[in-house]
């Protein structure tokens, strides 16, 4: 058994498995090599933060706000210091000379609100959760037992959950200024006159619900100091981002501070964050001058890890009756939480740029503004802003398509950007630089059997099946690879989106590359690895990549937004053919031969037409003894490269996914899920094949099971993972994955990023099959999760079946948009409404209405039937 | 989560547990006994629980194990479920058993925890009481003072609350051998494989010649505790459960027997369903787990 829990061995055999049926010398890029850094990961032989152990090492435990608002009168912490084991125990105001504001780094409009963030309250807490007090103590459980034994006096305040609310006059106040963080407007092309005349309206209102992360391993924080310097372990994604920002914030000097992410078991933009806990780790350390350590549990976790969407989405398209859209109208609510965080406010402007999807329109017009409310704030989740666009959009398209009684998919061709329109200015100002959304929806389609699918959908129908069939359909395409540094910088973000790379040659002719990206679960080990081995001609072996270590990687920007290959994978590449450069030169020195007659191919360098040459390793233990290098050249081959990209990349796809839904008991089973996904060249199919799976369970959990629910006093209910339900491969189908690729045209890789792409496809893809599912029964909306509960309710309100295919206008039903109260029954029929109103369902439905009206008549009429069948 | 501090006592026999345990109630001390953990620990970590000492079992060798002992199986109360699962004769002899059992949890959770630990933590949302009850189980209960069995009618008094008494621990359950003609099925309605029931249906059903002899119908997370469904018991006696045609009287007159499904029972209102909700799923459920008991 022992041998199974080796890791060195495990490594041998994975690398010999690689060998397999792959010819020698074959291109590393484009390999599916497993992963060469998960047999120390599943053999438990790395170091997670939690695993680090310090001599005299210290504990910390946090008492948190039992209340979502309230002033705090009363902190007594004189019993706790006098528990066993308890060496300090600070309360905000014994921090509050040195706490600092936890940072924004996105102020997205002049006027913001940023309101004043203390890592730990000092005299109002304004989310359940909130730390309010530590115990710093010399094992865990001690901590955890002192945190009983401080007293605190709350006086309540009117808790604020509810977004439409809170901007309601007369509203209780999150924070003196209000609870409008702001207001943000974009908008291209006319669209007063998309939506003049506009034949047909399609209007809208989809709850983006609150989401938890839940990364596979709890954030974990060290903190350490030797009475100058300063270390802090973080389970983050950001070491880089995050020594930067702590230096800001504790006043300890950049050089003094070293930031570690070890291994990170996960992240999905949750630990894209300067935490509380991080801060206060730092402040304690440097008061005691001892090691610290603090994991949250999973239930402290539930209610303190940033959450992700959480927006109210109103959505209008203008379209001609063929089906083409004019234009695209979105005002969105979207909740901060109770403070703004490192990218708070500019998650949803993420998605700003995204509400055309993959649709040629005429005009755009885009408000949103940020809400506070008396909740967690809300920051990066798995697409951050992207997701809820691609949601609205593609679920819009498909409401359209039924209005008009056409097929979705048609809708969506009589729409999109064809392949020969590549590069396409969008309406958002976007130049989607390449791509074939044809190819990938007919390969889609057919691996789905589309049109066998269809026919079984009508059949169910016309016998009443109680178990009706439904179809989704999603197409989408995403702005990854953040970020162009000027782009960033027109939207007031902080920082620029470039990225670094070193790479070593070492004198025995091994390299080591260091990034600045962070993995933590992406494989980057393995795919920089796959890079430096076709760029240097090395064996993938013989490479070792070093990241999240800033005394290591001293620069660098992280990993989140599928950036990582698209920015770092570059990077690498460029520093790898300064290498090659510098290399070639000295080659030509020892050769005697003019550096334009050398050729590099398979890591050797070699004069035309002659077999003499040199190899890569030569070259690298020549230089390393410089006995004999030109002039003004430097031993050494290293080299580093810094790429700052000018464009985003666009991946793209096309998800087919069929349900069951059982009218009887409202559960619902996914049948069969196709995905076709475009992310550009390939590295490590594998690898993307694994994202993606990954992805489409993310974004089925959002469609399904997940959503983090407050009760109205503010208070969390789902803190456990029994009560936040997330999906296991239990509860998903088999995916059938493939893909196309159309290389990007903005770096030399061709690659898009795959990081987001299955969870931005798969949310809207599930949805719209349970429409789909449930049309017969006039529903054209279930709000997430689709939980049989609200699925039953959706259906019994509903009424019986129209019968046969077709479609029945009218009673559509959903519950109240947000807040946590009714799961009243809706009322919102689909009343028409002239174009361009927001009357009806919006006020209370959540769904929303679908007008027609005859060309030029000008009245609104009712849109039973929709069109032609 | 940290639990807080308690003591922690591990018997070596199940005399000395029933020792230790009368000792502690006489001594006024809150002790919790520890069998898989599989429920115990997260009340303990979440502190919802806070015993003075855990007295641990789950090392015992008996009673463990599945016994056939002609009219009755007998399963110790320390068989984890896993071993339940893997029991010939749990599969032969009292399938409802077995087919409850494999939806409990997953697998970790199934190899730690015990059949007994479900049965006395009496949780409601338990696959495994229902069954109990359904089968008309008998719970046999060791003290110092000796043994006694309690009928499963009497076995769940309230939420999380068993008939076992200070001092008492459950040895075992004799799971009754139903005999030929009987058909089994249970039906679990849950949002994720792991989760619990929102609505379990434990169905026994006789066939007699064509119509339903008798049936024997539990449900789970219906109310404090698991509750037979007597209405639709009574109402499905001497009907037809024959699947034929639509618009044929027998199969509605099955449906609607199952449509008392509800009556008497005090369904909870949780995250995952109001109250309305579980009555109605336990007038479908009940009618799928009928027509399945008795195909």
């Amino acid at each position: 058994m022992s041998e199974q829990l080796d890791a060195g061995l495990i490594a041998e055999r994975i690398a010999e498995s690689d060998q397999l049926g792959e010819p020698s010398g074959a291109h590393e890029v484009g390999r599916a090599r497993r992963r060469k850094e998960d047999a120390r990961l599943v053999t438990g032989r790395t170091t997670w933060t939690d695993n680090i152990q310090l001599p005299g090492m210290l504990y910390m435990a946090f008492l948190r706000s039992p209340m979502a608002h309230a002033r705090i009168t009363r902190v007594d912490t004189s019993a706790a210091r006098a528990r066993p084991g308890v060496v300090a125990v600070y309360s905000g105001r014994d921090l509050a000379g040195e706490q600092g504001s936890l940072p924004c780094a996105w102020p997205v409009t002049d006027d913001i609100v940023i309101p004043d963030h203390p890592p730990m309250a000092v005299e109002e807490v304004r989310y359940a959760g909130e730390a309010v007090a530590c115990v710093v103590a010399t094992d865990r459980y001690k901590a955890a037992d002192a945190l009983e034994a401080i007293e605190v006096d709350y006086e309540p305040l009117d808790a604020v959950v509810d977004m439409t609310e809170a901007l309601a006059e007369g509203s209780p106040l999150v924070h003196e200024s209000g609870n409008r963080a702001f207001t943000w407007k974009f908008a291209g092309g006319d669209i007063d006159a998309a939506f003049r005349d506009a034949p047909v309206v399609i209007e809208r209102t989809y709850v983006q619900q609150r989401l938890i992360p839940t990364a596979m391993e709890p954030r974990a924080v060290v903190a350490t100091t030797d009475g100058d310097g300063f270390t802090l372990y973080s389970a983050t994604q950001i070491p880089h981002v995050l020594r930067v920002m702590l230096a800001l914030t504790t006043g300890i000097p950049e050089h003094k501070l070293r930031v570690v992410a070890p291994d990170v078991g996960g992240g999905f933009g949750s630990k894209l964050q300067v935490t509380a806990e991080e801060v206060l780790s730092l402040l304690v350390t440097r008061r005691l001058g001892k090691p610290v350590k603090w994991t949250e549990s999973r239930s402290e976790g539930n209610l303190t890890v940033h959450h992700g969407r959480d927006q109210l989405q109103r959505i209008s398209l203008a379209a001609e009756r063929d089906g083409r859209v004019r234009g695209v109208r979105v005002d969105l609510l979207a909740d901060m939480g109770a403070y703004l965080m490192l990218v708070t406010p500019g998650i949803p402007l993420l998605g700003a740029f995204m509400y055309n999807g993959i649709y040629k329109i005429d005009a755009y017009d885009f408000t949103c503004t940020g809400v506070f409310t008396t909740k967690m704030p809300t920051d990066a989740y798995r697409g951050a802003g992207r997701p809820e666009a691609t949601f609205a959009i593609e679920r819009a398209v498909d409401e359209l398509a039924h209005e008009l009684g056409l097929d979705p998919v048609e809708v969506r061709r009589r729409n999109w950007i064809t392949h020969q329109e590549f590069p396409y200015d969008t309406i958002c100002g976007l130049t989607y630089d390449s791509g074939n959304y044809e190819a990938a929806t007919e390969k889609a389609l057919a691996l789905f059997g589309y049109d066998k699918l269809r026919a079984e959908q009508s059949d169910r129908r016309d016998r009443r099946d109680p178990v009706q069939l439904g179809i989704g359909v999603s197409t989408y395409t995403e702005m990854c690879g953040l970020a162009p540094s000027r782009v960033l910088g027109s939207l007031s973000y902080g920082a620029g989106g470039w990225e670094h790379a070193s790479v070593r040659m070492l004198p025995t002719g091994k390299v080591e590359v260091v990034t600045g990206t962070s993995p933590h679960g992406q494989g980057h080990e393995t795919a920089w690895s796959q890079i430096v081995a076709d760029a240097l001609g090395v064996p993938f072996g013989d490479v070792a990549v070093l990241h999240g270590d800033t005394a290591i990687s001293h620069k660098g920007m992280d990993t989140y937004g599928s950036r990582s290959l698209v920015v770092g994978g570059v990077a690498v590449l460029a520093a790898c053919e300064k290498v090659k450069d510098k290399a070639r030169r000295i080659a030509a020195h020892m050769l005697e031969a003019s550096a334009d007659d050398i050729e590099f191919s398979a890591g050797s360098f070699t004069v035309r037409g002659t077999a003499e040459g040199r190899t890569i390793q030569e070259l690298a233990l020549a230089t390393f003894a410089a006995h004999d290098l030109p002039d003004g050249v430097e031993p050494g081959l290293d080299a580093d490269a810094t790429f700052d990209p000018d464009n985003f990349s666009f991946p793209h796809g096309t998800h087919l996914c069929a349900v069951e839904v059982d009218t009887e008991t409202g559960a619902c089973a996914i049948r069969s899920y196709v995905a076709v996904d475009d992310v550009g060249s390939v590295v490590n199919p594998l690898i993307v094949e694994g994202q993606v799976h990954g992805g489409i369970a993310q974004g089925i959990g959002q469609a399904l099971f997940e959503e983090a629910v407050h009760d109205t006093e503010g208070n969390l209910l789902t803190t456990t993972m029994a009560d936040y339900l997330i999906p296991t491969a239990a509860d998903l189908p088999d995916f059938t994955t493939d893909r196309t690729e159309t290389p990007a045209t903005s770096n030399p890789l061709g690659v898009k990023g795959v990081g987001e792409a299955g969870t931005i496809a798969s949310t809207p893809a599930v949805v719209n099959a349970i429409v789909d599912a449930l049309r017969p029964y006039g529903v054209h909306d279930v709000r997430m999760p689709c939980t049989p509960e609200r699925i039953w309710r959706v259906v019994s309100e509903a009424g019986p079946p129209a019968s046969g295919s077709g479609a029945r206008a009218g009673a559509a039903s959903a519950e109240a948009p947000a807040g946590t109260s009714a799961e009243a029954p809706a009322s919102a029929p689909g009343t028409a409404s002239a174009p361009g109103s927001r009357s009806g369902s919006d006020s209370g439905s959540g769904s929303g209405s679908a007008s027609t009206r005859a060309p030029g008549s000008g009245e609104a009429t009712s849109s039973s039937e929709g069109g032609a069948r | 989560m940290i639990p807080a501090a308690f003591d922690y006592i591990r018997p070596a026999s199940l005399e000395e547990a029933c020792r230790v345990l009368a000792e502690a109630d006489a001594a006024g001390d809150d002790v919790k006994v520890l069998a898989g953990g599989q429920s115990l620990l997260p009340l303990l970590r979440l502190r919802l629980a806070y015993p003075a000492a855990l007295v641990d079992l789950g090392r015992l060798p008996e009673p463990r194990g599945v016994e056939d002992r002609g009219d009755h199986v007998f399963v110790g109360a320390l068989t984890t479920h896993d071993e339940v699962l893997r029991s010939g004769v749990v599969r032969e002899q009292v399938p409802l058993l077995a087919l409850a059992t494999a939806t409990v949890a997953d697998p970790a959770v199934r190899h730690r925890g015990t059949f007994g630990g479900s049965m006395v933590h009496a949780d409601p949302a338990g696959d495994l009481p229902a069954v109990a009850l359904a089968l008309d189980c008998v719970f046999v209960v060791r003290s110092s003072e000796g043994e006694r069995e309690v009928p499963a009618a009497e076995f769940f008094v309230d939420y999380l609350e068993s008939a076992l008494g200070p001092g008492e621990v459950l040895l075992g359950v004799r799971v009754p051998k139903l005999g030929p003609g009987w058909g089994f099925h249970y039906e679990k309605f849950h949002r994720t494989a792991q989760a619990w029931a929102i609505v379990g249906v434990a169905a026994a059903v006789r066939r007699e010649g064509g119509t339903i002899g008798e049936a024997r119908i539990a449900l789970t997370n219906m109310g404090p505790t698991p509750v037979r469904a007597r209405a639709t018991e009574a109402a499905l006696r001497g009907l037809s459960p024959a699947p034929t045609g639509d618009g044929d009287g027998a199969r509605d007159q099955v449906r609607d027997a199952c449509g008392q499904a509800d009556s008497g029972t005090s369904p909870p209102a949780d995250l995952h369903a109001k109250p309305d909700y579980r009555r109605h799923l336990a007038r479908v459920l009940t009618y799928r787990a009928v027509r399945a008991a008795s195909g």
